[in-house]
């Protein structure tokens, strides 16, 4: 059988084009440039060709040499080593400029430095321990007294708000978020609605689907499809803003210039938070109902009159007075995870996306949490 | 000696503002050529430029002999692994160990095996004197820790070129001097040329053989560092004394 390719020429070891290996009488003669670029090629390549060279080189020969960097003399030792000991193989050129290279970055007697110990399993357990402590539960505890004590003390020193803060944040947090809240809360309203709906007629029962919807939604679904789109959207967004205001030093400037980072950047939001979310969660309601209706009428023939004329028998005030109470938790819980994280991020870009991650997934889970406690209170 | 870099007529401007106007210089192999000017003078356009970040909408930039114009994708990739760049604030990533950011060229750019990369990664910290930062993150160096650190990677595939962007920015004066005979020692030992943006004079006094100085973005100066210190130039002659009065 003919075997396909090139035909080596005698002794050749190797040929990448601009490297080449030639193994002759002991010596392996090196010609070519080895440079950072084509280091890792060579390296690998050759080192297909150790098993069969091991033992068998004495020299290595960089006489044909056109260049070499720290990378090919750091190959050329690792390589040597692979070949055989020290003392056995000797790496030799005529060229001073190789010569050079070969001293300078010789990997030979580089120190290894050790890596940081890591400590006993009860070690690493306690520190994670102490840090979550002093962290988190310590951490947020203390924030949440700052944003308590600025936020009450500020509601008496009006001269100290920054002008146009509360109607940004209100903008931000609320306004903006209203048109999804209107729109998810529609779309749930009608498909709860629908799939009870059809449970319900095979009953005939058909009018209870307003006394349904509307305790679903208020007291349940309004609040908390609110609650949770307001945290994934300004939970996220407060984390990120003070976390890259961390790593830029911001909140070093404001506390230099004397002015408190909670007082200044969180207490506006909270504000903001606490005002909108009661507003956002009504027009939730509204449009849960809506969505509601609209089922209704499509699917059990029930008019918008009959509905919206059961709807009064139904509602109570109790409904209204619960949806304010959580309203004002979860503002609260939402601006207090966001800021939370924002403050304690670390390592700069990374760190920020860590965080805003961190906010969004705990400040949803609080909120659920908290609406759970809330719904066994208020049952 | 060849020209690393070299620039003709070049013109750039940003949202219609023209921030650099017929400028023309280069830089000669081996050299340290310093790119000067106060603030606002179009040094960080010009470099910019030089690394391929801003497009040549008119002019002409040559780099280690490639016109960077005429450079498709491919090309700058591969132009780029023969330059290193010192960032202004060291730009390591935060998220890594000082070993992982110099060894990240090496493994990215170079395809180079890991116990390779290990002993670079070991030889180049010899280099910049900072061994023991190994395992040590960017956020617990200190300012001149970080410059070196910084360094180290951009000489992590031993480019032939180096460009150092305010390498001095922030360091007290003995670090700075520290860090400019490092440049220079480096410079010396791998035989690299480097272009230094910076406006601290005694930097450039310790370190530069050529000035560009820039003025409203025009090349109004370039010539030897003694030419430059003995110019009769009203704006160079008053940079070199106001900033010399600031720095003192």
């Amino acid at each position: 059988m003919v075997r396909k390719g090139k035909i080596k020429p005698p002794g050749e070891v190797l040929n990448l084009g601009n490297i080449s290996c030639r193994h002759e009488d002991g010596t392996l003669f090196i010609n070519g440039s080895i440079l950072a670029s084509g280091t890792g090629i060579f390296y690998r390549s050759i080192g297909k060709e150790v098993p069969a060279l091991k033992g068998r080189v004495r020299t290595i020969n960089l006489d044909g040499l056109t260049g070499i960097d720290s990378a090919g003399v750091t190959a050329l030792y690792h390589l040597r080593g692979l070949l055989g000991s020290e003392g056995d193989i000797t790496i030799e050129t005529e060229k001073t400029s190789i010569k050079k290279k070969l001293d300078l970055f010789s990997p030979l007697g580089l120190e290894k430095v050790s890596p940081p110990p890591e400590g006993s399993l009860a070690e690493r357990i306690g520190e994670k321990a102490h840090w979550l402590f002093a962290n988190y539960l310590y951490g947020f505890i203390n924030l949440a007294a700052n944003i308590f004590y600025w936020s009450v003390s500020d509601i008496f020193k009006r001269r100290t708000f920054r002008e146009g803060e509360f109607v940004n944040q209100s903008i931000k947090i609320g306004v903006n978020a209203s048109m999804i809240i209107v729109f998810m809360s529609f779309a749930i309203g009608l498909v709860l609605a629908v799939h009870s709906g059809s449970q319900l007629s095979t009953f005939g029962a058909n009018i209870y689907i307003v006394d349904l919807t509307v305790i679903a939604v208020m007291s349940q679904m309004g609040p908390l499809i609110t609650a949770i789109l307001v945290a994934g959207r300004s939970s996220s967004s407060i984390a990120a803003e003070i976390a890259t205001m961390k790593v830029t030093s911001e909140l070093d400037a404001l506390n230099t210039m004397g002015l408190d980072p909670v007082r200044f950047v969180v207490v506006p939001k909270l504000y903001a938070c606490l005002f909108t979310m009661p507003f956002l969660i009504i027009l939730a309601n509204v449009s849960g109902i809506a969505g509601g209706a609209t089922a209704a009428y499509l699917t059990l023939d029930i008019s918008p009159e009959i509905f919206i004329n059961r709807m009064g028998r139904i509602m109570q005030n109790k409904d209204l007075l619960t949806g304010f109470v959580k309203s004002q938790v979860y503002a609260a819980l939402i601006v207090l995870t966001g800021s939370f994280y924002g403050f304690s991020v670390e390592r700069g870009a990374e760190g920020v996306g860590r965080v805003t991650t961190l906010a969004v997934v705990v400040s949803i889970s609080l909120v659920i949490l908290a609406d759970s406690v809330m719904g066994l209170l208020f049952y | 000696m060849d020209k690393v870099i070299d620039v003709q007529r070049l013109y750039a401007e940003i949202d219609g503002n023209e921030i650099l106007s017929d400028v023309s210089f280069y830089a000669l192999e081996g050299e340290v050529t310093a790119i000067i000017g106060g603030s606002g003078s179009g040094k960080t356009t010009v470099l910019k430029h030089l690394l391929g970040l801003y497009p040549v909408s008119r002019g002409y930039i040559s780099v280690l002999g490639r016109n960077l114009a005429e450079l498709t994708e491919k090309g700058q990739r591969a132009l780029y692994l023969e330059m290193g760049v010192l960032y202004q604030d060291g730009a390591l990533l935060n998220s890594m160990t000082v070993a992982e950011n110099i060894a990240l060229p090496l493994r990215h750019q170079g395809n180079i095996p890991e116990v390779l990369a290990a002993d670079i990664v070991r030889m180049k910290l010899r280099l910049v004197n900072l061994e023991d930062t190994y395992y040590l993150y960017p956020s617990q160096l200190s300012g001149g820790m970080l410059k070196r650190a910084a360094l180290a990677r951009a000489i992590a595939m031993d480019p032939p070129l180096l460009f150092c962007d305010e390498p001095g920015a922030g360091l007290d004066p003995a670090s700075l001097k520290s860090l400019d005979n490092l440049i220079l020692n480096l410079k010396n030992l791998l035989g690299i040329s480097v272009i230094l943006v910076t406006h601290e004079v005694s930097s450039i006094v310790r370190t530069a053989n050529r000035i560009v100085y820039l003025d409203n973005g025009r090349v109004l100066f370039e010539g030897s560092t003694d030419q430059a210190l003995n110019s009769q130039i009203p704006q160079l002659a008053d940079f070199f004394s106001v900033t010399r009065k600031k720095q003192n």
